[in-house]
């Protein structure tokens, strides 16, 4: 192999597995070290920066990160990255956190730009170009900012005040939201003297399930995100005494558990997938069970039944799983008789779409043949030029990290863009690498790996969180936990950086390193290098690093798979050929080079 | 203070024969400067251990005092140790062995420990055919009481202080030879691939094998102008020949050791394979091995791998007849025969 790049700032990004996976590539270890030194105020920007949402992702983020995290690969449960961000923001200095956040009146460029939607992709573009000097209208139908956070999300799992607070830092740069304002045009805010438009508008339409009874029984089925609004708004305040939900997402949990906070006794999940591959993620589901809802896998809605002109249930057809050569599944029917359940109450939450009415056709916005709008994947630029997209209005329903993720590329594509620069022209990462040694046997991070496991976050009571749908349901983290969660972490971007020239090759790092990551070997190509190691080097989604040439003819190869980054490969080299160094990555923003600078 | 190992290992650890992974053949941490020669020629020692598959509890780890006395504690954490007095190791692993024969004894020496003060007790142990494995860590200085220059070290080497060594170097592999030693071999702690071979031969070997490995003390004796450095040694050495061990229990061992120009058979069936051997020389023969010896130090060359093997001698057991079972499994009765036999014992001699 060529001896390995690592100028290329990806090389040692990839090796820091969760800010790699994180959408907004938020510095993760880098503010979980500042949570152990309890300097929360400080972990709190730190994610600010990069996720605009702290204490809302903290309780709600779908956590791509975790998955990731190296810890799965030499034990079995990540950090808790997510719900350490929630202790940065449940601990952090009020007072404090005003002294970072950019505050108002900034100097005005004289451009202007409409924000159609107030969810996070909007809010994000708002908080990006506000210091800059924009003038930023923010359209929403509702009533506050916040988006689907605000509507869909029940407050048993993020707080009202914890969303306002968050959303509060945007609007107050000086956001003109126009609040209770349906845009039924593009074509009129096109034709306002707007220097560019953004769309974060969402996936509003909740899927229908048409099956017999459906229309009949209309007064007691519901779409899921709508009966979450009407929750939510309390247009709503109860459901009947046995509720079924159809689907196997995360809306469907939300909804059997707000369900279950309605007066909902007997509540069950019916869903057509296996439980294992339900599209809910797997704490979501754990929850959901804790509060005794059972949840029926395997089952096809077949009918609506009713009496009387009533809903009384519904009948399911059992199906099971069968996976034809490449892994494609296919419900079949087992055979088995009809299942009937009683329900005075459905809530269908089968999946949502995308809806564009108040966007006219033949402008200029083109549309594929799902009516998704064209949108670039890198400037989320559309068809019509000064017209951008972002979060889930963009390429369908993700999650909010997503949505901020694609609100900072769509910030920095209209900063480009008024100021009349190509779209190409955006910013590489900022990034920095720093020795960490301070002494013998001293680094300046926490290298001694503990065997910890997971920690669970605390739960409060059912019998009190089922009264009230507004007690929140986690508790969070305390400080003596949140330090040991927090000493869990493996530190990824301290990296380990070698130095062909430095190496003697007394080969102490490879007899040293715990997990067998260090292999001095011929060199080969890449496929048989990998076998070639050590330990064989099987994880082909992890890089090797491949030294230059050694004096004696080999080279020195190391697995970057399951280095637990402890940093006795550079405490036992005689020459400092290894180092720790600590590489800090920043993703540029519109406007981040005042930031970092 | 952050020098703590993790507990972690790499999930895919391969397991030997018997059921193992290396993490059962660590030791703990060492305190040697980083580095060391020393513990590359631990863990290799742990290696050819994991790789043969000896269950640590069947191994005795003898030493003397020095750095490289002190590496038992860093290899082989779960077996049998003797960690003692200066010099004294050979005789210690003496009453060892005559007490229980059954363990594998890995000897593990310095230049100082073995050629200074422990001179007079190595050499009986070499021609007492002692049946274990005697590896001198020869860095050419006292590395642990700070780099004076010990008796391996070359005439004109110099010391990290600059002072240069005018005193005729014992050359402990060629004294082995000399005195009848059954299995003597050379190498460099800083090439495992040689090193490793030959110390599973050693274990392989009845009777006494013995191995002198140049390992660079990195603190004291790896400047320029000393012969034992990582770059001296390095642009020095010489190989009798490529080195490969072939465990017994492999079928196809021949095939393995195809193509090899010579192969040294061990009593237990597995064999030594050697290519490219260096010209006029035989493992097998005693005389041809002081030869390359010779040449190759007239040459300022540093001769390593398999010098010389002998697989037919008896070792110290054989030639006492004592008893086949180690002496903690003998019972009362046979080890203290009584008041009666005692009597005819006495009797006989009158
Ligand atoms: C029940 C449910 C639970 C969820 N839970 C999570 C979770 O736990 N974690 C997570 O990461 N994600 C979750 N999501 C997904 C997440 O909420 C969305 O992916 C995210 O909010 C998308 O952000 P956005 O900015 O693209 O749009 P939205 O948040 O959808 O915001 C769009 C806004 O635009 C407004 N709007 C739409 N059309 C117009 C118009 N024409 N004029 C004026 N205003 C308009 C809407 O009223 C809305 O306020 C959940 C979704 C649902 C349905
Ligand atoms: C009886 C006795 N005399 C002297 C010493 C001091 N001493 C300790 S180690 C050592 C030399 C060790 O040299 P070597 O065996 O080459 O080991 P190294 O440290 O070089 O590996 C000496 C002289 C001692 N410990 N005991
Ligand atoms: S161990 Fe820490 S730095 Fe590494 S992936 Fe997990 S959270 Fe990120
Ligand atoms: S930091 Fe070095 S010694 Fe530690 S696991 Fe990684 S490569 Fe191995
Ligand atoms: S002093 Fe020399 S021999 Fe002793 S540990 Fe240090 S480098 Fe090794
Ligand atoms: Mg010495």
């Amino acid at each position: 192999m060529e001896p390995t790049n690592t100028a290329d700032p990806e090389y040692y990004h990839k090796v820091v597995d969760c800010q790699y996976a994180c959408p907004a590539h938020t510095p993760v270890p880098e503010y979980i070290r500042l949570i152990a030194a309890q300097k929360y105020t400080e972990a709190y920007i730190v994610n600010w920066e990069s996720n605009v949402f702290p204490g809302v992702l903290g309780r709600t983020c779908d956590r791509p990160c975790e998955p990731a995290c190296r810890r799965v690969r030499v034990e079995t449960e990540p950090v808790a990255i997510c719900r350490l961000k929630r202790v940065a923001a449940d601990m952090k200095e009020m007072d404090a956190v005003a002294d970072y956040i950019p505050q108002g009146p900034f100097p005005q460029n004289g451009k202007k730009i409409a924000l159609i939607g107030g969810g996070p992709a909007s809010l994000t573009v708002a908080r990006d170009l506000a210091p800059l000097g924009y003038e930023l209208h923010l359209y929403d139908e509702q009533p506050a900012g916040g988006g689907m956070m605000l509507t869909q999300i029940p407050s048993f799992r993020l707080p009202i005040t914890v969303l306002q607070e968050e959303v509060g830092y945007i609007l107050n740069m000086g956001i003109h939201t126009q609040f209770n304002h349906y845009v039924d045009s593009l074509k009129e805010m096109l034709e306002k003297d707007y220097d560019a438009v953004f769309v974060g508008t969402g996936a509003p339409r909740g899927r229908n399930l048409e099956v017999p009874g459906r229309d009949e029984a209309t007064k007691n089925i519901h779409i899921g995100i709508d009966w979450l609004q009407s929750v939510a708004f309390e247009h709503v305040t109860k459901i009947g005494r046995k509720v079924i939900v159809l689907g196997g997402g995360n809306t469907a949990m939300d909804c059997c558990r707000t369900s279950r906070r309605m007066g909902g006794d007997e509540v069950k999940v019916v869903v057509r997938s296996p439980f294992d591959e339900m599209k809910a993620s797997p704490w979501e589901k754990e929850d959901a069970q804790h509060e005794d809802i059972p949840i029926i896998d395997n089952h096809v809605p077949k009918s609506f039944e009713l009496k009387d002109g009533k809903l009384i249930g519904m009948i399911f057809e059992k199906v099971s799983p069968v996976y034809d050569d490449n892994g494609k599944r296919k419900l079949v029917p087992t055979g088995e008789p009809d299942v009937f359940f009683e329900a005075d109450d459905v809530l269908i939450a089968i999946g949502q779409e995308n809806s564009f009415p108040w966007i006219e056709r033949g402008i200029g916005i083109e549309f594929d043949k799902w009516e998704m709008p064209s949108v670039d994947k890198v400037t989320y630029q559309s068809s019509i030029p000064k017209v951008f997209f972002g979060g889930d209005s963009a390429f369908g329903p993700t999650n909010i990290i997503t949505a901020v993720a694609q609100g900072h590329q769509a910030a920095v594509s209209i900063d480009l863009f008024c100021k009349g620069e190509p779209l190409a022209n955006r910013l590489h990462p900022a990034t920095n690498l720093i020795s960490t040694k301070m002494g013998i046997h001293e680094w300046s991070y926490d290298s001694v790996v503990t065997i910890d496991e997971r920690f669970k976050v605390p739960h409060a009571d059912k019998k009190i969180t089922l009264k009230d749908r507004k007690v929140e349901v986690e508790l969070g983290y305390e400080a003596a936990m949140a330090f040991k969660e927090a000493e869990r972490c493996l530190n990824c971007d301290v990296q380990t950086v070698f130095e062909t020239s430095r190496c003697i090759e007394c080969d102490a790092c490879m007899d040293v390193c715990p997990t067998q990551c260090i292999t001095f070997t011929i060199n080969a190509d890449e496929d048989e290098l990998r076998m070639k190691l050590i330990v064989p080097a099987m994880n082909r989604t992890q890089d090797l690093l491949v030294s230059d040439l050694l004096p004696t003819g080999r080279v020195m190869v190391k697995d970057e798979d399951v280095c637990v980054h402890c940093g006795l490969c550079a405490e036992r080299c005689p020459t400092a050929a290894w180092d720790m160094q600590l590489f800090s990555y920043y993703t540029a923003n519109a406007g981040s080079q005042n930031v970092h600078a | 203070m952050s020098y703590v190992r993790p507990q972690f290992r790499h999930p895919n650890l391969l397991k030997n024969e018997v059921g193992y992974t290396s993490k059962e053949y660590e030791g703990s941490l060492s305190t040697l400067c980083a580095g060391c020669g020393h513990d590359s020629i631990g863990a290799a020692i742990m290696q050819a251990c994991f790789e043969m598959s000896i269950e640590p509890h069947r191994v005795a780890k003898m030493s003397g005092i020095g750095c490289s006395s002190k590496t038992p504690a860093y290899f082989l954490g779960k077996s049998h140790g003797f960690n003692s007095v200066h010099g004294r190791m050979p005789s210690v692993s003496t009453g060892a062995y005559l007490a229980n024969r059954d363990l594998v004894y890995i000897g593990v020496s310095g230049d100082g420990d073995t050629a200074s003060i422990g001179m007079g007790q190595f050499v009986h142990a070499v021609r007492r055919n002692l049946n274990m494995v005697y590896i001198v860590m020869n860095n050419g200085c006292y590395g642990l009481t700070k780099g004076q220059d010990s008796a391996t070290a070359d005439v004109g080497s110099k010391s990290k202080a600059g002072s240069v060594n005018q005193f005729e170097p014992i050359d402990l592999a060629g004294l082995v030879l000399e005195l009848g030693g059954t299995f003597v071999g050379q190498s460099f702690s800083g090439d495992r691939s040689q090193l490793l071979p030959l110390i599973k031969a050693a274990i392989a070997h009845k009777g006494f094998a013995f191995l002198n490995v140049i390992s660079p003390c990195v603190t004291f004796n790896n400047n320029v102008g000393s012969t034992k450095s990582y770059d001296y040694v390095r642009e020095h050495v010489a190989a009798t020949a490529t080195v490969d061990f072939v465990p017994m229990m492999k079928t196809i061992s021949a095939d393995y050791a195809e193509g090899a120009d010579a192969k040294v058979t061990m009593h237990d069936g597995s064999v030594i394979a050697l290519k490219k051997l260096a010209k006029d020389w035989d493992p097998n023969n005693r005389l041809s091995a002081i030869t390359a010896l010779h040449n190759a130090r007239t040459d300022g060359k540093v001769l390593t791998g398999l010098l010389y093997a002998n697989e037919t001698s008896n070792e110290l057991h054989d030639i006492l007849n004592t008893t086949p079972t180690p002496l903690n499994s003998l019972g009362q009765d046979v080890l203290c025969p009584g008041n009666e036999k005692l009597a005819e014992i006495n009797n006989a001699l009158r």
